[in-house]
């Protein structure tokens, strides 16, 4: 199914102007807020038209430093219809919420762990929701734009990021 | 938790072990620690521990241009670096909207798969390795290393290529590379049977691989296992066939899947030989790239000085030897990236490591670990 028609079934559901193509981002992303992504999620992997049972991917998000917003974005397929999805939901710097899918997708279990652990936004629900790459008392979320490097962790000197090289 | 034993003497209460594997321990295959609980000797549940080789790949790409970022997917998958270099040379390429010259798409195709030749042997012999079977090992290491040669003489390094760029390769194939290809071939081929009738058909081989780490379709696709893991539960999905990236829809090559012929469908001795029957279908793909590889041609689009590709982000996948390979980037318009995510397939096989292994032996749990082929580099990046 192409984009339009996958956009038409969750209009059709969910009300039209519910999912909002957004062409600053991408031509076929569907930009949603993290309660709207909540009442998707389980639809899309349900319905017998959309029926996405594979998470390709998700992808955490910052903005930039200027923007006050980070965000988390879905990539969606269906190994039965062969039809991708992206989804990209974002969500204010103070306040990183968005509900989680590691029950519907599995796979987002440790997807959800890693940007978690990149970006320090929380899935609300999610069941083990800790530190997955870096050690489980490491201070700050690195790859947030604003993030500052420690100097020492444990007594080892870290060393700076060199600034200007071609 | 634990069990309780009903005896002449009275009750017996036993109890849950917890045992540590690894870092360090040659079954892991790299740097991952395994929690597993056991009770006696079956598992109960088993916590991976990984991110004991994390080099931050994608904090360093976000201070990089978008070429100075291909050594650094070399290093994530060691093994096979060419699919990374692939892989990343597609997606931004594909974010740029540029096509790269007839010649260099046979090329690349040729590389990559004896990159996955190399890798898929290394996954054998290493499986092998895992379950006591020592001497097939060398036997693929022999082969493997006919490929690290004809790559050395390819572009100088052995393991950590840096050949395919954005818009081309590095250089030309050298005189005489094309033809040493082919012997190569004529070579490797015969050897398959070789390594059947030493691993394959071992009887020791098949009782501790066949029934063993059962991975069901729909498990597998909801863990996003991919790549020979995932057609080894009998599901045919093939990137390369069914979402074709380059040229690979111009050859002919079947894909194997696991039937379950020595036990039941998705278990380990299927995931092993459907690599080994993989050899074959890239054997088939070298041959017929081989010879419709044009003989001049340019290896490098005409590409501006610094790529700026236009803000916007693509998420593009490619089939390595692991799986589904995939990068989300995101351009601000700048020549530096604003975000690289690379979906790693490792990653997510590593994932279901504990829904599979409930119930299993610790002996069992190394041939399952070692059926999945997972390499640590690309797990932690």
């Amino acid at each position: 199914m192409d984009f339009a028609g996958i956009i038409g079934i969750i209009n059709a559901k969910f009300g039209e102007g519910f999912a909002s193509i957004d062409e600053e981002v991408s031509a076929d992303t569907v930009r949603l807020t993290p309660e709207q992504w909540g009442q998707l999620a389980p639809f899309l992997r349900k319905t017998p038209e959309l029926f996405f049972d594979a998470m390709m991917c998700i992808t955490g998000i910052d903005e930039g430093v200027e923007s006050e917003n980070l965000a988390v974005s879905y990539n969606l397929h269906s190994m039965k219809h062969n039809h991708k999805l992206e989804i990209y939901v974002s969500m204010p710097k103070s306040d990183p919420k968005v509900p989680s899918v590691e029950q519907i997708w599995r796979v987002a279990d440790w997807f959800e762990r890693e940007v978690y652990d990149m970006f320090g936004i929380e899935f609300e629900g999610h069941r083990d929701l800790r530190r997955i790459l870096l050690p489980s008392d490491w201070d700050g979320f690195p790859l947030r734009k604003d993030y500052e490097f420690p100097e020492t962790w444990h007594g080892i000197v870290i060393n700076k990021m060199k600034e200007g090289w071609e | 938790m634990g069990v309780v034993i009903e005896q002449e003497l009275g009750t017996v209460h036993g109890d849950e072990m917890i045992l540590n594997i690894g870092p360090q321990h040659p079954s892991t295959h790299g740097v991952l620690r395994l929690k597993v609980h056991t009770d006696g000797e079956i598992i109960t549940q088993i916590t991976p521990y990984i991110g004991y080789l994390h080099r931050c790949f994608e904090k360093h790409c976000e201070n990089l241009t978008y070429e100075q970022s291909i050594p650094y997917t070399d290093r994530c998958d060691y093994i096979g670096s060419m699919n990374n270099n692939f892989g990343y040379a597609v997606a931004v390429e594909q974010l740029m909207e540029t096509k790269v010259p007839e010649k260099v798409e046979y090329m690349r195709v040729i590389v990559a798969e004896m990159n996955r030749i190399a890798s898929h042997l290394l996954a054998l012999g290493t499986f092998g390795l895992d379950v006591g079977a020592f001497t097939p090992f060398l036997y693929c290491f022999r082969d493997r290393e006919r490929i690290l040669d004809l790559f050395e003489m390819l572009c100088g390094a052995r393991l950590l290529y840096n050949y395919i760029w954005i818009g081309g390769v590095s250089h030309d194939f050298p005189v005489g590379w094309v033809e040493k290809t082919y012997e190569f071939l004529d070579y490797f081929e015969p050897k398959i049977n070789e390594y059947n009738d030493l691993l394959t058909y071992n009887k020791i081989f098949i009782e501790r691989s066949a029934d063993v780490g059962v991975i069901p379709a729909d498990v597998a696709i909801s863990y996003g296992v991919t790549g020979p893991n995932l057609r080894g539960s009998g599901v045919r999905w093939d990137l390369r066939k069914d979402d074709p990236y380059g040229i690979y829809d111009r050859f002919e090559f079947d894909i194997p899947i696991g039937t379950g012929a020595m036990g039941s469908v998705g278990d380990c001795w299927d995931r092993y030989y459907v690599r080994v029957r993989e050899l074959e279908e890239c054997v088939k793909i070298i041959r017929q790239a081989l010879d419709a590889l044009p003989r001049d041609g340019d290896v490098h689009a005409a590409l501006p000085k610094k790529i700026r590709p236009k803000a916007g982000h693509v998420y593009s996948r490619t089939e390595s030897p692991r799986g589904d390979l995939g990068y989300y980037i995101a351009s601000d318009g700048s020549d530096i990236p604003s975000r690289i995510k690379m979906r790693s397939p490792a990653f997510t096989a590593l994932s279901c490591l504990n829904e599979i292994s409930r119930g299993w032996m610790i002996s069992d749990v190394i041939a399952i670990l070692g059926s999945l082929d997972i390499v640590l580099g690309e797990i932690d990046r």
